[in-house]
């Protein structure tokens, strides 16, 4: 299949906004790329049925359109593309080697940008009703809910948002979030607050999902009083942050406490020629524009790495 | 190259239920964002598996009865039938491969 001495300039690893945008600056700068995906060309992203907060698209855009133009962008420019999961990265001399499930590829400078994992709840029930009732995809989802009730649990940016898409279907949104403030931004929570059918439960965390066939009632927990009760719904949207998706790289470059890569100011990891881009490394603010930001920056120092 | 039919629910008990080989259902939305990253994958497999395994699509929105019938309440969902019983359901984007093992076990 893939020719294993295959060698590239620059290997990039994470399709997302970060990988995407490394891929449009090395391959227009002549430089041999490779992108690997281990899922689907998009990242995170995809997931958003409207990006509001993109420069230059005034009425938003969706996030598998963005990162879909991205990718076409990228391979205009020469950018290759495989679909495959690395394994690890050894270091061969100038190269470094990246092994994956569609072969082995050596590369003079790699850019880390495998983005983040969606955590999951971690409590009974949740992966047992995975599909029938708890999703965790709001926009794919939202639809089946229909003059039902629904929570969402988390009170980050994503998760209010969700909460929001889903008052067109669901007959009642509850968002339920363990501190007693919301981390989103303060134009989405006024939205969210002015939305009649939305609901919220501060300072409470789901301890259980439970039903028959398909999820029936929550049992919840007030952290305050510590008083347990049931709240009886048909889904569960689960929107509680995620990991950086660095645990195949924890031998090779330094992070830090939250499993992030740690960088220099031109975006260098511990590891001279390796560079990391977006939700993986320490410090992002996760979003798209600076996923991309990043992905620029780490291609161009990538670039003068390798020129030397 | 042969690809995945679209389905209307007039026609999904003659074509997936009494089907002589497995069949795959890919239930999806235009809505969905990962339902349209999982499409290209099916229809690479619908090329891969040709006569072996037989491939259809079902649009939730066009057709809620069958979507419902399955317990289907999150897409992308792909049900692989054989003798017209559902015998593996997959919820969400799943690498190639992974898709792959579930139809070998199917045929």
């Amino acid at each position: 299949m893939n020719n294993p001495q295959k060698k590239y300039d620059i290997v990039i690893i994470g399709g997302g906004p970060a990988g995407l945008t490394a891929g449009i600056y090395a391959a227009r700068s002549r430089q041999s790329t490779l992108l690997i995906e281990k899922g689907a060309i998009g990242g995170q992203i995809i997931n958003a049925a409207m990006v509001e907060n993109y420069p230059g698209y005034t009425d938003g855009i969706s996030g598998i359109d963005l990162t879909g133009a991205m990718h076409k962008q990228a391979t205009k420019f020469g950018m290759e593309t495989l679909y495959a999961e690395v394994t690890g990265i050894t270091i061969s001399g100038d190269l470094k080697i990246v092994r994956t499930s569609g072969g082995d590829f050596a590369a003079a400078a790699v850019i880390l940008a495998g983005g983040s994992e969606r955590q999951k709840l971690g409590v009974s029930g949740e992966a047992a009703f995975t599909g029938r009732g708890v999703s965790y995809c709001a926009t794919c989802d939202g639809a089946f809910f229909r003059d039902k009730e629904v929570a969402v649990v988390g009170g980050g940016n994503a998760a209010i948002t969700e909460a929001i898409e889903l008052t067109r279907f669901a007959s009642r949104v509850t968002v339920i979030h363990r501190r007693n403030e919301l981390r989103a931004t303060k134009i989405v929570q006024e939205k969210a607050f002015a939305d009649p059918k939305i609901k919220f439960l501060l300072e409470t965390v789901v301890e259980e999902i439970l039903g028959n066939n398909s999820v029936d009632r929550i049992k919840i927990r007030d952290l305050k009083s510590g008083q347990v009760s049931l709240l009886k719904l048909s889904g569960v949207f689960v929107n509680v942050g995620s990991q950086p998706a660095t645990g195949y790289l924890k031998d090779l470059v330094k992070l830090d406490n939250n499993g992030a890569i740690i960088v220099d100011e031109r975006l260098e990891t511990s590891v001279p020629g390796i560079f990391a881009a977006g939700d993986i490394r320490s410090g992002s603010i996760r979003q798209v524009i600076s996923a991309a930001g990043d992905g620029a920056m780490a291609a161009v120092n990538a670039g003068k790495y390798i020129s030397g | 190259m042969a690809k995945p039919v679209e389905i209307p629910e007039a026609k999904f008990d003659e074509a997936v239920l009494k089907a002589k080989i497995p069949v795959l259902v890919d239930f999806w939305a235009p809505w969905c964002g990962p339902c349209r990253m999982v499409a290209p994958v099916v229809d690479e497999l619908a090329g891969e598996y040709d006569g072996k395994v037989s491939f259809f699509k079902v649009n939730v929105d066009d057709n809620p009865a069958i979507a419902s019938r399955y317990g289907v309440m999150s897409i992308p969902t792909l049900i692989i039938f054989k003798s017209g019983q559902p015998v593996a359901n997959m919820v969400g984007f799943r690498p190639k491969a992974e898709l792959k093992k579930s139809l070998e076990k199917a045929i």
